[in-house]
């Protein structure tokens, strides 16, 4: 096996040297009754030509590929630079291990640098972590943070959050024993503000939220008190949208898979966690900080590890070691290829783009947008008579993947899909939908 | 290290996006100025040739596994195969959104399916998530699986989990997440759990037991069935953490042990890589009495097709977004199916001869508190080697003749730890050199210790003021305007 370097006359050497006469003999101290009921996989060895072949068409019977994706809901179909692929390929990157070296690790912890730098940009926040493992993950370390901060065991939370956001939410919270309380929406598609309640540690919106319209946080932070403001975001949108902490935010996080990672079927994904200074020692996750070498050098390494694991133990700011440091890299250099000028032009791109397709759908006479707060790049239509099962076959029959309305019926939304629009889709796409949903087609 | 903030910043960056081919309106006019971003984020604009330099000096300045021996201990820090770079990229599976219809996906979802089966088998255990995506992930997950077990049965007065002294810092931790105390357990003087020190705190409040087999000395717990009766009899589940598969993968399961949950590094055994921190795989095996609680959804075959099933009323929710990490899942996926039974037995013999070899030799230089066989791993100590030399000295001075140093200071048992994991896929030519680095810093020690000191020179920098970074938190680049 070519992963294994040693020959039978190199393990025969070694055995000789370290005076055993066997293999076996290492593994002495395995209860025999252990080794003797292992039972093997039924698993022959298989060459690289094979398994390459074999997994070629798994990848071929995901039909999906040569889809049209109007899917999003936190994951979506971007278009990513050719060159971010070609640097997040070095293998100096990808085969090291976390930073724990900093003199020979000093191009992981740059970019580390460079990373909770963009981030803390684009949230317009002070302070980001180097990554949690998604946005869903982030999301429920946040609540745990706040409620290590303010103690009231009862975190208020948007109705209108992504199913899978809230899903893992609620697993971290059940464990915590911190009650979650539901803040329902109106028919903006925004949530009621009038609604959250006193005496919670903290609210968690989202926005865009899951009907893909953008929240009013102007004000919001006035009206919670001291509790705080946990806010979700979409990075990309970000180019063009006034970010969380402009409003007052305490902690924003995000799912950052739109910044230059596939969507592989949902994962890897990468969680974005920003902050105010005040808060670092309740920062979950790994940091990297800026200071001098022994000659008085700048270099990076990663620091407050006081808050982390691997010191407090029980007692840390969350269990997390591994995380997605890697996709991180991928966000960082995909940021620095396109710029905050690129930024914004493909943030444009999707919103011009979804408002042209939302607009022809609003046209068509049986059809309607559910909601009408305004919206980035995603949207929630209706379909009269009850039949958006049917209006989503047709679609796919049309070659474009749609989510199921079941989705939209599981946020108390029935009869509704929810459609996606990205800088990849073409006018002549987006005309196609229009005129299969109108009948044309 | 100049940054990407110090290059660049107002290139021409423009001509990776088209031109919008829809009728346009200025952003406000359909969202209202107020949502409108006031300030431009910070992010430089930079030609893709300044991009491309920058980053490839950065990965310059980095040492990966494709560098050389990087013997981590615990982290297990195998090559990883290019293959696997390439199959998890195929189109097919990495251009597929979550929300597809499960008809459009078959191929991944029969991936996740084999996968599972396979991983069943090497856990010697009835069923397996996908779903954790790093190996503290894993463990929480498995915490949260003891949790609705006893919640289940009306004993939520088991609060407490036990945790032997050479744990990881990520198990206490992930106990605690889940809202358990952590009461530790001292080891016994061969480095294994004091089976008389277990049973004294073993007690209608104990969950159970967190175990990592072999342990963080790279000693194979050989009372295992012992302590896990116990724990099993006083009422309580075991937890094993994986992270040292490595070394009795193809030979043993942990099912056979008694294990009730079993965590996969899919990032340290089954050969995905690390990514400089992540991201990883934990799949989580577990007993026929936590099959129920399993994460949802679970992916599951009817007939001749693959479909994700929701229905599971008693799980404890999701741990991730979606379907844990699925690209990573392929990678394991293409070496399990390259190594078959064969390959993965030659990587358990391959591991642990390349520890034992390694600490037979290096003994004679080195202290070894525990001196006993060893399994994938071991723990010398820089105790005694010379006055005033500690084990930063050594592993910085390893930094020195290119190689990266192995985990220092851990397990917290033992004083000036160099825990020192081979892997299977170094040759033994690698690893005399490795040995023979190792006896010429311990002469260097004693003779030139100046040398360890100051170590290293030879780096992209020199030993960072870890203080000063922590004192003086600099997370973000200090922009000029920001600093007036």
């Amino acid at each position: 096996m070519r992963y294994i370097p040693n020959a039978d006359a190199d393990r025969h050497a070694m055995l000789r040297q370290i005076g055993r006469s066997s293999i076996d003999e290492l593994f002495a101290d395995i209860p025999p009754s252990v080794t003797d009921a292992h039972r093997p996989l039924d698993l022959p060895p298989k060459s690289e030509l094979e398994v390459f072949g074999e997994l070629s068409r798994l990848a071929e019977a995901n039909t999906a590929s040569g889809r049209v994706p109007l899917l999003g809901g936190g994951v979506y179909d971007h278009y990513i630079p050719r060159a971010v692929h070609h640097i997040a390929s070095r293998s100096e990157f990808y085969t090291a291990y976390t930073p724990y070296q900093p003199e020979i690790s000093q191009g992981t912890l740059t970019v580390m640098f460079e990373f909770q730098t963009m981030i803390a940009e684009l949230t317009g926040m002070e302070i980001a972590n180097a990554s949690m493992y998604d946005g869903a993950t982030a999301l429920a370390e946040a609540v745990l943070m706040a409620e290590r901060i303010r103690k009231r065991g009862r975190v208020a939370v948007a109705a209108n959050l992504f199913s899978h956001d809230r899903r893992v939410v609620e697993t971290y919270a059940w464990a915590a024993g911190v009650e979650l309380v539901d803040v329902p929406f109106t028919p903006t598609g925004r949530c009621d503000l009038a609604r959250i309640p006193e005496d919670i540690s903290a609210f968690v919106v989202q926005s865009p939220n899951a009907f893909g319209v953008i929240e009013a946080l102007d004000g919001l932070k006035a009206c919670l008190g001291d509790a705080l403001l946990i806010a979700a975001t979409y990075p990309l949108a970000l180019g063009i949208l006034e970010p969380p902490g402009a409003f007052g935010a305490d902690i924003v996080v995000g799912e950052g898979q739109c910044l230059g990672l596939p969507m592989g079927y949902g994962g890897p994904l990468l969680g974005l966690f920003a902050t105010r200074k005040e808060h670092l020692r309740q920062l979950p996750g790994r940091v990297a900080g800026r200071t001098m070498d022994a000659d008085g050098r700048i270099g990076y390494t990663m620091t407050a590890q006081t808050r982390e694991q691997h010191i407090r133990r029980e007692k840390a700011t969350s269990n997390i070691c591994t995380n997605a440091a890697h996709c991180a890299l991928t966000a960082t250099v995909y940021l620095a290829s396109i710029g905050a000028g690129g930024l914004r032009q493909v943030a444009l791109l999707n919103l011009e783009k979804a408002h042209y397709l939302a607009t022809r759908i609003a046209k068509l006479k049986d059809y309607s947008l559910v909601f009408d707060g305004p919206f980035f790049n995603e949207f929630v239509v209706r379909p009269s008579g009850g039949n958006a099962d049917a209006v989503r076959e047709r679609l796919e029959a049309g070659g474009f993947l749609v989510e199921s309305p079941r989705a939209m019926a599981d946020l108390g939304v029935p009869n509704a899909l929810r459609l996606a629009v990205t800088e990849r889709r073409t006018q002549a796409e987006l005309d196609r939908v229009v005129d299969i949903l109108g009948g044309k087609r | 290290m100049r940054t990407i903030f110090e290059r660049g910043a107002a290139e021409a960056a423009d001509g990776i996006f088209p031109a919008c081919d829809v009728p346009v309106k200025e952003a406000a006019a359909w969202l209202g100025a107020d949502l409108i971003r006031s300030k431009p984020p910070r992010i430089p604009n930079t030609s893709e040739t300044t991009v491309v330099r920058h980053y490839t000096r950065l990965c310059k300045l980095n040492y990966g596994v494709d560098d050389g021996i990087y013997p981590l201990g615990s982290c297990t820090m195998k090559y990883n195969p290019k293959v696997n770079e390439d199959t998890s990229a195929l189109p097919g599976f990495a251009d597929v959104h979550p929300a597809t219809d499960e008809r459009y996906v078959q191929g991944s979802l029969k991936l996740l399916y084999e996968l599972t089966r396979l991983l069943q088998g090497v856990a010697g255990l009835p069923a397996v998530t996908l779903q954790p995506v790093a190996g503290a992930h894993g463990e929480l997950t498995g915490m949260f699986l003891f949790r609705k077990y006893f919640e289940s049965r009306g004993e939520s007065r088991r609060t407490r989990v036990l945790l032997p002294d050479s744990a990881h810092g990520t198990n206490p931790a992930s106990a605690a997440v889940a809202g358990f105390s952590v009461t530790e357990i001292a080891s016994n003087a061969r480095g294994t759990v004091d089976l008389d020190a277990l049973r004294a705190q073993l007690d209608d409040t104990v969950a159970g037991i967190m175990l990592t087999v072999p342990n963080t000395l790279g000693i194979f717990e050989e009372d295992i069935l012992e302590v896990t009766r116990a724990v099993h009899e006083a009422g309580g589940l075991c937890y094993f953490d994986g992270a040292n598969l490595n070394s009795f993968i193809g030979r043993a399961r942990p099912g056979d042990m008694g294990a009730d949950v079993f965590h996969f590094n899919l990032h340290k055994t089954l050969s995905t890589p690390h990514g400089g921190g992540g991201p990883g795989a934990g799949a989580v095996a577990v007993s026929e009495p936590l099959v129920d609680f399993l994460p949802v959804p679970r992916v599951v075959k009817r007939r001749d097709r693959y479909a994700l099933d929701w229905d599971f009323p008693e799980s404890i929710g999701s741990v991730h977004s979606f379907f844990g990490n699925v690209l990573v899942a392929i990678k394991a996926y293409t070496y399990l199916l390259q190594l078959g039974d064969e390959g993965l037995r030659a990587v358990s013999d391959n591991a642990v001869l390349n520890a034992n070899y390694l600490q037979e030799r290096l003994k004679r230089t080195y202290a070894l508190p525990y001196d006993r066989l060893c399994k994938h791993e071991f723990v010398l100590s820089s105790e005694g080697l010379a006055k005033g030399v500690t084990t930063l000295d050594v592993a910085k001075r390893l930094i020195d003749y290119g190689i990266h140093p192995p985990t220092v200071y851990f397990p917290l048992i033992v004083h000036e730890a160099l825990m020192i994991e081979p892997t299977e896929t170094e040759s033994r030519e690698t690893l005399d050199r490795f040995a023979e680095i190792l006896e010429r810093i311990a002469a260097e020690a004693r003779e030139h210790p100046e040398l360890l000191h100051e170590a290293p020179t030879r780096a992209p920098v020199r030993r960072l003021d870890q203080t000063a970074a922590a004192r003086n938190p600099v997370f973000t680049f200090p922009f000029e305007a920001d600093l007036v």
